[in-house]
């Protein structure tokens, strides 16, 4: 439950004045909130615990690490549904 | 590149181990703190390639497992309401309460959503303005900075029909209350590492002090494990207790301070109710005041129900390491992860879940070679080697 995925962040926006990330774990790409690290640039590496980087690492331990979690089956949160935001009414999650 | 990591991991593992063999002189019980850790522990059999008389018990982080029950039947009382969308991490959906599960609402129709990351619910709420969006806001201290977020957001941006199931709880007064008990038999803690990115770990100071027990704030993997089992064996045989950080290359001691200040400006600290354990005073968080819009147990009229444990369940006396899970006679008869009696087989991070997942049933079995022990981890523990920490 306190478990926190290295991701390398691939973009970052603004979504209402949130700063945000989209963040690479292998082959998913995720949103993170990157309002913890707000130093963070693209291409950096950080530790996201339920959609928030709490930490930022280094490359090879991001890669370390990615590796130790799948092997341990401890990935599975990634797999959560996607919620997109839409218009009230609009179709949901 | 896996490959090689695997091959050169082994030697650390195995030098970690012949370091803990040079040096110990008298048996030693070591907690781990965290369920993520435990998980690690049993999936990848170190507790067995530890070297005689070093014991690994299992602490009490796992906030799925230690959420009251109470709290469990609020939730489904809420998730049954005909206009509420009922927000959650995905472990918290198979944790039986008095009647059913969450997975068991949704299927009598109640709208019952697994979301990644609580803020989530943002989106949720303002796609459905005629409904409540509750989200069951649970965890330690790693989880705390996510959930204030939520509480923080839907007061600034106005979004009014979301709220939290707030059942915080925090590791430090839990590992007190592991000490005075007059039956404790841990003397060393691996310390909780996630947890202490987001709060460092400078609190844990006093508690290292007052009880002189060590605490080494650890990592997950395999080799975290091992490489912070070895730095508190190596207090203890010293007759030292401090804390010390095997998990310093994600952490310092000060923690995430923008985290902290978000959380202390949502969240105080108050009594909180452990399951296994019972109350526990300030060890755990609830909404400000001034979040009350946010608070679900104010906007919605849900009574306490009193519920009753299992006597048979020994859970309290697994959280607090005094106990294994195949010291119970329910363990994998009357008691499974499929119908679990009490918290510790409620999530696969409780003890006896991670037990019954791989095998322990009856008695230790043998550990996995070294090889696949330590197949998940590598890298910067060959720096340690050479600098000569091992």
């Amino acid at each position: 439950m306190c478990l926190a995925i290295p991701g390398k962040v691939v973009d970052t926006f603004d979504q209402r004045g949130m700063r945000m990330a989209k963040v690479q774990f292998g082959g998913i790409v995720r949103e993170a909130c990157l309002e913890y690290v707000p130093e963070t640039q693209i291409g950096e590496y950080v530790l996201v615990h339920v959609g928030f980087a709490i930490s930022r690492i280094d490359e090879a331990e991001a890669e370390r690490t990615y590796q130790a979690l799948r092997d341990l089956d401890q990935l599975t949160e990634l797999e959560s549904p996607v919620v997109e935001e839409v218009e009230p009414g609009g179709y949901r999650q | 590149m896996k490959y090689l990591d695997e091959y050169r991991d082994g030697d650390v593992a195995q030098k970690i181990v012949g370091e803990m063999r040079r040096i110990q002189t008298r048996p030693w019980v070591l907690m781990e703190v965290c369920g993520g850790q435990t998980h690690s522990i049993v999936k990848s059999g170190i507790d067995h390639l530890l070297p005689e008389g070093v014991e690994l018990v299992h602490g009490p982080g796992c906030p799925v497992c230690v959420t009251p029950l109470e709290m469990i039947d609020k939730a489904h009382a809420i998730a049954r309401q005909p206009n509420v969308i009922f927000c959650s991490f995905g472990d918290m959906l198979r944790v039986p309460g008095s009647d059913g599960d969450l997975f068991t609402i949704k299927s009598l129709g109640g709208d019952v959503r697994v979301v990644y990351s609580p803020i989530d619910c943002l989106k949720i709420a303002r796609a459905n303005p005629a409904k409540q969006v509750v989200f069951f806001a649970i965890g330690f201290e790693t989880t705390a900075p996510a959930n204030a977020m939520l509480a923080w957001r839907a007061r600034e941006e106005q979004v009014s029909n979301v709220s939290l199931l707030v059942s915080h709880v925090l590791v430090p007064p839990a590992l007190e209350v592991i000490l005075q008990a007059p039956d404790n038999r841990v003397q060393g803690f691996l310390g909780p590492g996630h947890v202490c990115a987001v709060m460092g770990y400078s609190e844990y100071d006093p508690i290292s002090a007052r009880y002189q027990v060590p605490i080494v704030v650890t990592g997950f993997e395999p080799i975290d494990i091992l490489h912070g089992t070895l730095m508190t064996l190596q207090q203890l045989e010293e007759g030292r207790a401090v804390v010390e950080n095997q998990y310093s290359r994600v952490l310092g001691r000060e923690g995430n301070l923008p985290a902290q200040k978000l959380v202390n400006r949502v969240f105080e600290v108050i009594d909180r109710k452990w399951r296994g354990i019972g109350t526990i005073p300030m060890s755990g968080f609830r909404l400000r005041d001034e979040f009350a819009q946010q608070d679900a147990e104010k906007l919605f009229d849900v009574a306490e129900i009193a519920t009753l444990e299992p006597e048979i369940c020994i859970s309290g006396q697994i959280l607090r390491g005094i106990k294994k899970p195949h010291d119970c006679p329910a363990f994998g008869t009357l008691c499974t992860p499929q119908r679990p009696l009490g918290a510790t087989m409620v999530s696969a991070e409780g003890a006896c879940a991670a037990y019954y997942a791989y095998g322990r049933h009856l008695k230790p079995q043998a550990a996995e070679t070294l090889s696949q022990i330590v197949a998940a981890s590598s890298g910067s523990h060959q720096g340690a080697i050479a600098n000569g920490q091992l």
